[in-house]
């Protein structure tokens, strides 16, 4: 007899995204960004890049292998946290060092807690984490020698965040917001140009991949904070000094490709927006009040330690529990 | 092996319930001070020193102290031991006092201490109570010990004070050992127990997976006079 019913169990409803199309639509939001950071920082970015990734799917491969597991890198996920990690790193990085990221982040973060799904912090920023706290030096080096765009000034100097520390922004010294917004400046290989990560921001959300909860609480309560110290410690409305902030350093990469990392962050939409304010006071208090310049790694992996409290706090009742005992 | 002799208090104490990577106690001392492993020798001889001479007193009082006072009764036999040791160290290896710190005080109430006395001492006699406090006193000594080690080596590339490795220069140009400085801070320790506490366990595998037979007094390794297990029917009869 011809079978007319499939009997299976739910869900019947499926999507066509599957994890692996999500992985790959995220590898295609982040070229604008690793391609920037190659033509600003030269063949050197390139060969980090393609180290980075390469040794995360093999850990991944290994990892699978030795533990007679399904092979997981068809998933893309390797490639992502790869990626990420990658352009997390500077430029003139011992080649070495990100191969030792990426294992801490596939083999310690990501696979022994379970895989994809059941890390407990994303596994690219506890790897650059690990590396930063390791080689403190080598990870804050952002001398470059060659680039693909000419002129690029060979002098290691403090990064734009740095010297905003130390000494604020001053008209004329300091770089122009213009270079921190297209990118021409010293730092990480994906950080740099904050128009190249906006680009992919477009494309992650015109595929739905992201939505804008997690990234606008993000930037919106950063910049409330930092509005509120500049006015507090008698610096005045400065906007120059706020935008530094806002496409210096890390915040935007942070926010759009790292903050929404769906395994990492809360399901709930409360939930989604206190993470996000989390986020950017976090930030904002390693950034002006810490001891170093950078804060958004830290803020990132620290938040998603609050998840699971969060959602607890946040989880909606269930239709007709609750309410008032009568 | 007979159980209750010496000998078989020894090995019971460094390898099958061996403190810190079966037991899993005394966590504190374990994680806090084992960034070298001079210190871990240092924090583990001088643990073993109270273990073996609080059990000692603690057996000898067994019949004298009542059961309902006996945790202070305990807890001042311990900090009189303790305070000797802090003294004696202060006086005659000041490097070590000073690196240790606050840790030794803090030996007072160490769970393998406390845990001795109340789960052994308390209900044996005296001579292999103290082999008990020796055995279970070098187990954590050869535990910790290794954790330090292995920490100093990747954390620093040297072993007990010496550069092992050799380390980079890169005002000289010289290649070397670039130290994972991870290692030597907090997270490291937690990193170093887990990873020697897998290795031990793989090697261990067999007995584990077999399990605890409470028809067999003999499988479990007849450490009857400090296992809680009331599902045991073996053993209890001696």
């Amino acid at each position: 007899m011809e079978q007319k019913y499939n009997v299976s169990s739910n869900p019947h409803v499926r999507d066509a995204m599957t994890t692996s199309r999500i992985m790959q639509l995220v590898v295609i939001a982040l070229l604008p960004a690793t391609l920037f950071g190659i033509w600003n920082f030269g063949f050197r970015a390139l060969l980090v890049v393609a180290v980075t990734v390469l040794s995360s799917v093999m850990f991944e491969w290994i990892y699978d292998k030795l533990m007679h597991k399904p092979n997981t890198i068809t998933d893309f996920s390797a490639v992502v946290t790869g990626l990420l990690l990658a352009l997390n790193m500077p430029p003139q990085i011992p080649l070495w060092m990100p191969v030792l990221g990426s294992a801490f982040a596939i083999i310690v973060v990501k696979q022994l807690f379970g895989g994809l799904g059941q890390n407990f912090m994303n596994p690219a920023l506890a790897g650059r984490c690990f590396l930063m706290i390791s080689f403190a030096g080598k990870m804050t080096d952002f001398a470059v020698s060659d680039g693909f765009r000419g002129a690029v000034d060979t002098v290691t100097g403090a990064t734009p965040l740095a010297a905003l520390k130390v000494q604020g922004f001053i008209e004329g010294t300091s770089v122009p917001v213009k270079n921190l917004f297209f990118g021409n400046i010293q730092g990480t290989i994906g950080e740099t140009s904050a128009l190249a990560i906006l680009i992919g921001a477009v494309i992650l959300l015109a595929f739905k991949v992201i939505d804008l909860k997690i990234p606008l609480t993000y930037i919106g309560s950063f910049t409330v904070f930092v509005i509120i110290y500049m006015l507090c410690t008698g610096m005045g409305f400065n906007g120059n000094y706020l935008l530094s902030h806002l496409f210096g350093g890390g915040l935007m990469l942070g926010a759009w490709f790292m903050a929404t990392d769906y395994v990492t962050t809360p399901i709930t939409f409360k939930g989604q927006l206190v993470y996000g304010c989390c986020l950017g006071v976090v930030t904002a208090v390693f950034r002006l009040f810490g001891g170093s310049a950078e804060g958004v790694s830290y803020a990132i992996i620290f938040c998603n330690l609050l998840v699971p409290l969060i959602e607890k706090a946040t989880y909606p009742v269930a239709f007709g529990k609750g309410g008032k005992k009568s | 092996m007979k159980a209750n002799t010496p000998s078989e208090r020894l090995i019971n104490g460094i390898i099958k319930e061996n403190p810190t990577f079966v037991l899993m106690l005394g966590m504190c001392p374990t994680l806090a001070v084992t960034t070298s492993a001079v210190n871990g020798i240092g924090m583990g001889l001088t643990t073993t020193a109270v273990l073996a001479a609080s059990n000692l007193l603690i057996s000898l009082l067994r019949k004298f102290i009542p059961d309902g006072v006996r945790m202070p009764a305990y807890i001042v036999v311990v900090a009189s031991f303790v305070t000797i040791v802090q003294m004696l160290l202060e006086g005659f290896l000041p490097a070590l006092y000073a690196s240790l710190g606050l840790y030794i005080p803090l030996i007072v109430v160490n769970c393998i201490i406390l845990g001795r006395a109340e789960a052994y001492a308390s209900k044996n006699p005296p001579i292999p109570s103290l082999f008990d406090g020796i055995g279970m006193g070098l187990g954590f000594t050869l535990s910790i010990t290794c954790i330090g080690a292995v920490r100093e080596l990747i954390g620093a590339g040297q072993l007990f004070g010496r550069q092992i490795l050799p380390l980079a220069d890169a005002a000289a140009g010289k290649m070397g050992y670039e130290p994972v400085t991870i290692f030597i801070l907090a997270p490291g320790a937690f990193f170093v127990l887990a990873l020697l506490a897998a290795i031990q366990n793989k090697f261990k595998l067999g007995a584990a997976k077999k399990g605890i037979d409470p028809s067999n007094p003999d499988k479990c390794g007849g450490a009857c006079a400090s296992c809680g297990n009331t599902m045991c029917k073996g053993g209890k009869h001696e």
